[in-house]
């Protein structure tokens, strides 16, 4: 015998490889109820598939583990997806699994997966299209089922928060192979009608089954084309459906969505509040520098004492009265000497004063002053004028020369 | 300006231009003082409104020409 001995290692190995290049291996789902199920403190689940029959060893690695939708237990129906290998240690072969669905959903799962990428490409969970939620919505449109307790816990919130807001439902069925036609048009009606400022579309907890009305294409196309704001709310928590993907904002819960979607009135009358405090402090911090204006205005004399000040105007007033009187009288003074001086002189010059000293004067018989011989003739009567008369005379003879 | 037809969403919006006008403090006193007056009437308009508030809940219904049509829902019993 020529054949060659092998180490279980390179046995194990050898098989691995073998194994890990078949290409159905390396992508392959399988359907088995969970047994041994374990959580090391590793973060990675081991159990084992089994169905009848057979068995088949799984791990499941904190990484994958990390984006399960649902709590892994015993005797639990799934759907294992993952790749087949040899674990060389034990000689054992296992499923590598990288998801875990429960069992009848696992076409759901494929469906919702498959979409995802197809709207994704589409552009449809672009946030650039995402438009801003309103802060104060006049009214609001909830598209959910009116029956459900999702209507009444989004109404009691509403009516707490922010009762101002007018609601509009426009009731649908939620589940069903119905409810993605009926949640579509309700979309799509509230549009056209202009129902609403804003939209909540959702519904509340429920299996992923119960869910999938907005996993759908249509309802997914009628909230991208909506030009009313849409908040989506479906479910619980950790359930994220295509609509949260595509809506302007995702609420984790109906309830949630009523949170987001109005002011709380609590919050608003502090802001009021504050607001008023601000007004009054700006106020009185302006009223104060205009005050302390105001004084240094003050300080100046004029209006420190009005009293004073006019009192001083008023002396300055007499001074200037008493200076404009004494000047006239001054005045008048100079002028009565004046007169007096002029009167005097007049006086002097009067022919009648001069007559007394002796002198006389001749006139003829139409007046004139006789200054020259030859104003007269011969023969001429003349009048001579004394100071205290006059004579009556007849040019005798005229002699020229003095 | 009559400030009782003044919405909410207006009031607010009016009321934080005011408020932010008067903490610059770039108006002249005798301005100030209208903003603080109007401004104290809209805080007051605000709280009307809210204290009045009362949620309207209309299902909404189609008409036979495909109209909406709203009528009333009652919600809490």
């Amino acid at each position: 015998m020529a054949q060659n001995v092998l180490s279980i290692s390179q046995l194990n190995e050898y098989i691995r490889g073998k194994m890990d290049a078949d290409p159905l291996l390396a992508q392959i789902a399988v359907r088995g109820e969970i047994s041994n199920y374990k959580l090391y403190p590793s973060g990675h689940h081991y159990f084992t598939l089994k169905d009848e029959s057979s068995a088949l060893k799984c791990v499941l690695f904190k990484g994958n583990a990390m984006r399960l939708r649902f709590h892994p237990e015993n005797g639990m129906k799934i759907i294992a997806v993952g790749k087949v290998s040899v674990y060389p240690r034990d000689g054992a072969y296992q499923l590598y699994c990288t998801a875990l669905t429960m069992d009848g959903v696992g076409d759901l799962y494929a469906a919702f997966e498959q979409l995802k990428k197809k709207l994704a490409a589409q552009g449809l969970f672009d946030p650039a299209h995402k438009k801003p939620i309103p802060k104060y919505p006049g009214t609001i449109g909830i598209v959910t089922s009116s029956a459900g307790a999702a209507v009444h816990d989004m109404l009691r919130i509403l009516r707490k928060r922010y009762p101002l807001s007018k609601v509009r439902l426009l009731p649908v069925r939620v589940q069903g192979a119905e409810a993605p036609g009926e949640i579509a048009a309700a979309i799509g009606y509230a549009n056209h009608y202009h129902l609403a400022d804003l939209l909540i579309v959702g519904r509340g907890g429920g299996s992923i089954e119960d869910l999938w009305a907005f996993n759908d294409e249509q309802v997914a196309y009628a909230i991208y084309r909506s030009e009313i704001p849409i908040i989506s709310a479906v479910g619980h928590e950790p359930d994220i459906t295509i609509s949260d993907y595509v809506a302007d904002l995702r609420a984790a819960t109906p309830s949630n969505a009523a949170e987001l979607a109005v002011p709380d009135q609590d919050a608003l009358r502090q802001n009021l509040d504050a607001m008023s405090n601000t007004m009054v402090s700006s106020l009185s911090r302006q009223v104060k520098a205009a005050q302390q204006h105001l004084q240094v205005l003050a300080s100046s004399q004029a209006l420190q004492s009005p009293t004073g000040y006019l009192e001083q105007r008023h002396q300055s007033v007499e001074l200037l009265k008493n200076r404009l009187a004494s000047a006239q009288d001054r005045n008048i003074t100079k002028a009565k000497q004046r007169y007096i001086a002029g009167v005097s002189k007049l006086e002097a010059m009067s022919p009648l004063k001069v007559l007394t000293r002796g002198y006389s004067m001749a006139q003829t018989k139409r007046g004139e002053v006789v200054r020259s011989i030859s104003q007269v003739a011969l023969g001429e009567r003349i009048r001579i004028q004394l100071s205290d008369g006059s004579l009556s005379a007849t040019v005798m003879k005229k002699e020229e020369g003095k | 300006m009559n400030q009782e037809n003044l919405t909410f969403e207006a009031s607010m919006a009016r009321l934080e231009q005011i408020v932010r006008a008067m903490e610059r403090g770039d108006v002249a006193l005798e301005e100030s003082l209208k903003l603080f007056q109007e401004g104290t009437e809209l805080v007051r308009n605000c709280q009307t409104l809210l204290d009045n508030a009362q949620l309207q809940i209309k299902k909404i219904m189609t008409a036979p020409d495909g109209s909406p049509v709203e009528e009333e829902f009652q919600d809490e019993p």
